[in-house]
């Protein structure tokens, strides 16, 4: 039963960041090689393993497990079930597409590109950890990587971001580890499996879950980011390159959601329920306030990383409703918003870097001077309100629904409600976006600027046929992540 | 009684005196540093061999050779084996006293190890009092104003804590009737819980116990002399005092504690809440104070009164968990090691920098990493096992210590040490942000020798390899807290 699969996906990258870091006099050009051969390869074999998973089974696949520490009972354990499949392909795309979107990067490229690899490869341990110590490690590596990426490539206020970032990252991962601990201290065990099959019985005769569950939490929360956690946010994904941005909003923060399903939810899922009308209500407020403050940003980068906020409301409002659809619908979610954000990023960066102004004042009618990227650019932008046909609308549909017929929760309709708001919210700032960048009258300054090049179009497409392919057929997706959130919701018994 | 059970202390005994004769003899001083550090590894060999064997008294009993008292005489003799290939450099600009500095700080490893291995209240006096004084000498071999200073103010705390600890000692003798700790603990017991209620003089000698040995691991409130003397010292020592000196003080409070006033749980749960409350305030005070420092010897100084605070975690938890129970004693072994080798690491880094640069000052690092990425690869290393992340051994240390903690029922202590630990990262932070994002002042290379580079690469790949490989590490540490178990 043992499989080398996920560890081979892990693997690669590091392999590539240990390959770019200490072999001397290696070209910017082989560098680059490097970076996108390793992460190419790994997203192949992620690919492989997705078409692999047994649909009809459930359950976790491709399980590795190996003893590491007996003293405390941990061990390297990985594996992937509906739930983390989805997120492990995604970061294993995202991994590549950034190497592609670095590809003009000239400033110190071996330290750049080992950072960038070392970074997925550590989103990917997150996703793939069955253990508790393991998850946690793989959690911790990740803010070192990106604090560099910030600080050094970043633009603006980047070492203030980059600092904020990991100190805001570490204090809930401080709260975190204390929860892991007390988990541990009442169960004997740091495997997750084991811990959410023993049940509550286990985990409150010693210590009261509420403790543990809020312990946790604060770590998550901060990662995905709730209301009021989420002021690192705007500042750290405004401040990174856009490789850093993209990781960032595209496979970072669904770190967040995930832990609170896999960890939270499932470890504790009475208390979950006890506390959901609590954390629906932060989860409507950071739907509106997130898509309140997006509408006052002057800043294209600054506008999306608002977005992220109202948009990741909709992934707690579906893990909290704790219904199985809702759950799934948080789940496609993540993907979606991995997909589309990504896209916005990449696209905002690229016209960053043609045009050199970010001010939204200062742009328009930019849809003459770069067709291309102003076409994909209204695409994930129109994704990224739910327009049908995007994985966008089939995310959002599926949450809100899952959400208002969830049985878990009392008055979750109201919740669910106050949220759809925000859809009408995000069709008003993302249309003003793209209306004073791309359309409106052309200004004669841009005369001139490159549109996107063919190396850009190969991942735009990417980004677009993944997009759609989702937004049209999510069972694809949504088939998977059932499998995986059905026993946690079965729990809730909702 | 086996003479031979005492082979490491003797040969190390005997390398210091031949190190003292043979600067009279040579011309080539370079030859010192080689002869000691056979010296190290000879009693190292030693060592080794008497691992794993059961624990035998020897010298009337005032003496234990046992694995707890191995696993310290290992960790020493390492660390001072480092502090002399982190010293190469350094002593080679010393004009005279060279033998001296070498053997010094070979007597003062001896006295540690004596310090891990007595078993009696005196013996563990002589022991402290040969590791001190040859320390204070040390701190004092710049002879310039600062390092004079330093050397002053360490002796005079230094020999006032000791007057403490022999208040404390001759107390515990006058209501037990004995040095042993064994015999101690006995008598406690006899004594039952009204009998040391009603002798205020033994609860005040543990008391002035914990104040006297406080002062040696560098706790909140006995720090003061901590940042003045580390800035003031030659760096080498200052590594050997933030690493070695500390380390001892904890062999002796884990051997005092656990079997002296071990056993009776209404007791050890009493110090134990006085351990839990130093750490709290330790670990607070000394990574707030290490905030504004701008010289990078200070901030380590308050950095390890706060790594000191850690460790007391591991005293708490030792002291509040039921008998028979060593999972204090264990963490408090493998946190030891791990901080030994990362803070180790981090000084022969900075003693390398601050070589070439010739300032203390953290904003003197700026662009370090484009002139020596390497090294300020390892420096980073060792700092961020310093914080406690991974992938580096400080995690694990962290993990296992607040896991310690955690079974024991001290959430409230972890939370406090968790959060601290974030603050901890903004300092130590703060020089690597200098090193990687400041522009550097020149393009020179920062030259090490070969001694530093032996040094530092162990260093560096030991925090690595203490993360990856920590299930044998810990096994040891397990089992050699294991003989306070029963």
């Amino acid at each position: 039963m043992d499989s080398g699969w996920l560890l081979a996906i892990i693997l690669l990258p590091v392999a590539g960041t240990i390959l770019i870091a200490f072999i001397p006099g290696l070209s910017e050009r082989l560098i680059r090689y490097i970076a996108a051969v390793s992460t190419l390869v790994s997203l192949i074999l992620a690919v492989i393993v997705f078409a692999g998973f047994d649909r009809t089974l459930g359950g976790i696949q491709y399980e590795m497990k190996a003893s590491w520490i007996q003293a405390i009972n941990a061990n390297f354990h990985l594996g992937v079930d509906g739930l983390s499949l989805p997120l492990m392909l995604l970061t294993a795309f995202l991994g590549f597409i950034v190497v592609l979107i670095s590809w003009k990067i000239h400033e110190r490229v071996r330290e750049y590109f080992a950072w960038l690899l070392l970074l997925e490869a550590s989103i990917l341990g997150v996703f793939c950890s069955l253990d508790l110590l393991l998850f946690f490690i793989f959690w911790e590596i990740e803010v070192i990587p990106m604090y560099f990426l910030i600080s050094i490539w970043g633009t603006g206020r980047r070492e203030y971001s980059s600092i904020k970032y990991v100190l805001y990252t570490l204090f809930g991962s401080a709260f975190m580890l204390a929860g892991i601990l007390s988990l541990y201290f009442s169960t004997g065990s740091l495997s997750m499996v084991d811990i959410s099959e023993g049940g509550l019985a286990m985990v409150q005769s010693i210590m009261p879950a509420s403790i543990i569950f809020w312990l946790l939490i604060i770590g998550f929360a901060v990662k995905l980011p709730v209301f009021p956690l989420h002021t690192w946010l705007p500042d750290a994904h405004t401040d990174a390159p856009t490789a850093g941005s993209v990781m960032l909003a595209g496979a970072l923060i669904k770190m967040g959601g995930y832990g609170m399903i896999r960890v939270c939810v499932s470890i504790c899922p009475n208390v979950a329920r006890d506390y959901a009308p609590l954390l629906l209500a932060l989860a409507v407020i950071s739907i509106l306030y997130g898509a309140a403050v997006t509408l006052r940003q002057t800043d294209l980068k600054r506008m999306i990383a608002y977005s992220s906020v109202s948009h990741m409301g909709f992934v707690l409002l579906g893990v909290f409703a704790l219904g199985e659809i809702s759950l799934t619908g948080a789940g496609l979610q993540m993907v979606s918003h991995g997909l589309l954000t990504g896209l916005l990023f990449a696209m905002a960066g690229l016209t960053m870097h043609n045009v050199e102004e970010r001010d939204l004042r200062k742009l328009g009618g930019l849809a003459r001077q770069m067709p291309v990227i102003a076409i994909v650019f209204s695409i994930a932008g129109l994704g990224s309100l739910g327009l049908p046909l995007t994985s966008g609308f089939a995310a959002e549909f599926i949450t809100f629904t899952g959400a208002f017929s969830s049985t878990a929760v009392e008055g979750v309709e109201v919740y669910t409600l106050l949220s759809a708001l925000g859809v009408v919210l995000a069709a008003g700032y993302i249309l003003w976006m793209l209306q004073r960048t791309f359309y409106g009258p052309v200004l004669e300054q841009y005369n001139g600027v490159k549109d996107a090049d063919n190396l850009e179009k190969v991942y735009m497409f990417a980004f677009v046929a993944l997009i759609l392919l989702v937004g049209i057929y999510p069972r694809i997706l949504t088939d998977i992540i059932q499998l995986g959130v059905a026993p946690i919701a079965g729990l809730i018994g909702g | 009684m086996n003479l031979g059970l005492l082979a490491p202390e003797i040969s190390l005994a005997a390398t210091a005196v031949a190190v003292i004769l043979l600067d009279l003899l040579i011309q080539r001083k370079g030859l010192l540093a080689i002869v000691s550090i056979v010296g190290l590894a000879v009693s190292a060999a030693f060592t080794i061999v008497m691992y794993g064997e059961p624990a035998q008294p020897i010298c009337n009993d005032t003496l234990a050779v046992d694995n707890f008292a191995l696993f310290f005489k290992l960790l020493f003799l390492g660390i001072a084996a480092l502090v002399i290939l982190a010293s190469v450099d350094y002593a080679s600009k010393l004009e005279r006293f060279r033998g001296e500095y070498h053997a010094l700080i070979l007597l003062s490893a001896l006295g540690m190890m004596l310090m891990a291995t007595a078993a009696e209240l005196i013996t563990i006096y002589v022991a402290l009092e040969l590791a001190s004084i040859s320390l204070y000498v040390l701190t004092g071999f710049l002879k310039d104003s600062k390092s004079t200073e330093s050397s002053m103010k360490y002796l005079l705390l230094g020999a006032t804590a000791s007057a403490v600890l022999l208040y404390g000692m001759a107390l515990i003798f006058g209501t037990t009737g004995t040095t042993q700790l064994g015999a101690i603990a006995q008598q406690v017991q006899t004594l039952g819980i009204q009998g040391v209620i009603d002798s205020p003089a033994l609860i005040l000698g543990i008391v002035l116990l914990i104040a006297g040995f406080g002062f040696k691991i560098a706790a909140v409130p006995f720090q003061m002399w901590v940042p003045d003397v580390y800035e003031g010292a030659p760096t080498p020592i200052t590594a050997y005092l933030s690493v070695a000196s500390k380390a001892a003080g904890f062999a002796v409070i884990l051997r005092i504690f656990s079997s002296a006033f071990g056993l009776p749980n209404w007791l050890s749960l009493d110090w134990g809440i006085v351990f839990a409350v130093l750490a709290a305030i330790g670990m607070t005070v000394g990574n707030t104070s290490a905030l504004p420092q701008t010289n990078i010897k200070r901030m380590f100084g308050y950095s390890s009164i706060a790594q000191a605070g850690y460790l007391m975690v591991g005293l708490a938890a030792m002291g509040v968990a039921s008998a028979g129970e060593t999972i204090g004693q264990s963490t408090i072994l493998f946190f030891l090691l791990s901080y030994a080798v990362a803070n180790m690491g981090a000084f022969i880094a900075i003693i390398a920098i601050t070589n070439k640069i010739d300032s203390d000052l953290i904003q003197d690092f700026s662009g370090i990493a484009r002139r020596s990425p390497l090294m300020a690869l390892a420096l980073t290393v060792c700092l961020v096992s310093l914080i406690g992340m991974p992938p580096a051994a400080g995690f694990m240390a962290k993990f296992y210590i607040f896991n310690g903690a955690v079974q024991n029922g001290l959430l409230w202590l972890v939370i406090i040490a968790v959060l601290n630990s974030v603050i901890s990262a903004f300092y130590y932070l703060r020089v690597v942000k200098v090193m990687w994002l400041g522009e550097p002042t020149s393009t020179e290379k920062v030259p090490f020798s070969g001694a530093l580079r032996v040094a530092l690469t162990l260093t560096s790949l030991g925090v690595i390899a203490l993360f990856i490989f920590a299930d044998p590490i810990i096994k040891a540490a397990e089992s050699a807290a294991k003989m306070f178990g029963s």
